[in-house]
């Protein structure tokens, strides 16, 4: 019940700010999304949607943690077998 | 789809797996709170890559499945109604109540409806103003913004016609349920991810350091998994039990404010009946007085029933993480997800549901191996 997946906002209507919604791109397949609890979410950005109400902006820098940690991982067990 | 497939990538699986090898000394059971992980460990076999000597237990984390049998059979007799329009999300439709479940009541003329959100039972109430139009609001912390906002639009649209049937239930008091009963085994958490998403994880710091067990925020793909495992294991490994934050693309400490402020001006945290397990304090939410107009259970003057569970199922050791769900004598025969016995074999996160449709062929052979 807790599903919720992010999509691309890829319009936006300027309405009373609690009843704020978005047409968002879920990888071709686009719904109307209520946007009232994402107050600072813009065309552009990605929004995790759970029951057709955006429930966080996905942060860019924080998505890309894992795979950073990964890659020094793997760095470092390169340098550990390649070493004397 | 960007932020799904990359984190589903096999080979940073396996190099997560490996790192989670290396650091396992000992032997660790931790719980996934939230049934979207549970699904999602089952599906992708992820419990199989790791040391033997980590056990993942299922956690209560779907509220389909916690919902008592008396707020069902509730459903049903307003889903009865000739006057009533009854929403609700599909997985609650097949959900057994005492003689029946919603779907019986669609069949047999009642006008039952699948939504996709809230605010659809809104539009309908605006639209049908000769009908009375109810949703049965079920959900975790993750779905309750949502119904905050129905509730909200509709007192603002002066909707008369227009009620929830409340089954809001909270997450950490569910998991001090756990954590204080004399068998719990649990020793570390991976808390739910999109829960978290909407109330931040502050108030997870004093149950860690109580209970003295790791909670790790943690997302719902492959990749967030494991490392949800790794980051869990590694402070169990060193002694430690704080909650850390796996899921910081979606999860901030603070949770989502705009969405917390409307939950507590619309509801009330209320003790509630959690299905298999009993009544937990302060674990639920309930509409606040300003807002009774739209309390379904005030409105169609429901007595309070009590309700026998059916004593085959025992989904209540399930949700609590005692048994698997293949070691119930009712799973596969007579319990399937066609005639469930319970709600776990039904909704999409329950654990039973996920063991039928991911492992039934495994488990069984494997319980019919000679040990």
């Amino acid at each position: 019940m807790c599903l919720a997946i992010p999509g691309k906002i890829i319009s936006l209507t300027d309405d009373d700010p609690l009843e704020r919604a978005g047409k968002v791109d879920f990888g071709g397949v686009f719904k109307d999304v209520s946007l009232g609890f994402v107050p600072e979410a813009k065309v552009g950005d990605y929004v995790i949607v759970h029951v057709g109400f955006a429930i966080s902006r996905v942060d860019e820098e924080e998505a890309l943690k894992v795979f950073e940690y990964l890659k020094e991982m793997e760095n470092l067990s390169e340098l550990k077998e390649g070493g004397p | 789809m960007k932020y799904l497939d990359e984190y589903r990538d096999a080979r940073l699986a396996h190099q997560l797996a490996r790192e989670i090898h290396r650091v396992t000394t000992r032997s660790w059971t931790l719980m996934e709170v939230c049934g979207g992980q549970t699904h999602a460990i089952v599906k992708f076999g992820i419990d199989q890559v790791l040391p033997k000597q980590i056990t993942l237990i299922h956690g209560p984390g779907c509220p389909v499945c916690v919902t008592p049998v008396e707020l069902i059979d509730k459903a049903l007799e307003i889903a009865s109604r000739p006057d009533v329009i009854f929403c609700s999300f599909g997985d609650m439709l097949r959900v057994p109540g005492t003689a029946a479940d919603l779907l019986s009541v669609k069949a047999a003329g009642g006008d039952v409806r699948i939504v996709y959100s809230p605010l659809d039972a809104v539009k309908l109430a605006q639209n049908n103003p000769a009908k009375e139009v109810v949703f049965f609001a079920v959900g975790f912390e993750t779905t309750a913004p949502a119904t905050a906002m129905a509730v909200h639009q509709a007192a603002a649209k002066g909707l008369a016609n227009f009620s929830l049937l409340v089954s809001h239930v909270l997450v950490p008091p569910g998991m001090e349920a756990i954590l204080s009963s004399s068998n719990c085994r649990v020793q570390g958490f991976l808390a739910a991810g999109h829960v978290c998403t909407v109330m931040g994880f502050e108030q997870y710091v004093p149950i860690a350091a109580k209970y003295r067990v790791p909670i790790v925020v943690t997302g719902f793909e492959p990749l967030d998994i494991l490392q949800g495992v790794l980051m869990a294991v590694s402070q169990l490994e060193s002694g430690r039990a704080v909650v850390e934050n796996q899921y910081s693309r979606a999860v901030c400490r603070a949770g989502n404010e705009p969405a917390q402020h409307l939950i507590r001006q619309v509801f009330r945290i209320v003790s509630r009946q959690w299905r298999g397990i009993g009544s937990i304090p302060k674990s639920g939410l309930g509409l606040r007085a300003a807002y009774a107009a739209f309390d379904a259970e005030r409105k169609f003057g429901l007595a309070a029933l009590r309700v026998e569970e059916p004593s085959q199922c025992l989904s209540g050791l399930v949700l609590q993480g005692q048994i698997k769900p293949h070691q119930c004598p009712a799973f596969g025969a007579p319990c399937t997800p066609d005639r469930p016995l319970g709600a776990p074999m039904v909704s999409s996160e329950g654990a039973c549901a996920a063991y039928y449709r991911y492992r039934r062929d495994t488990e069984a052979s494997a319980s019919a191996t000679p040990s």
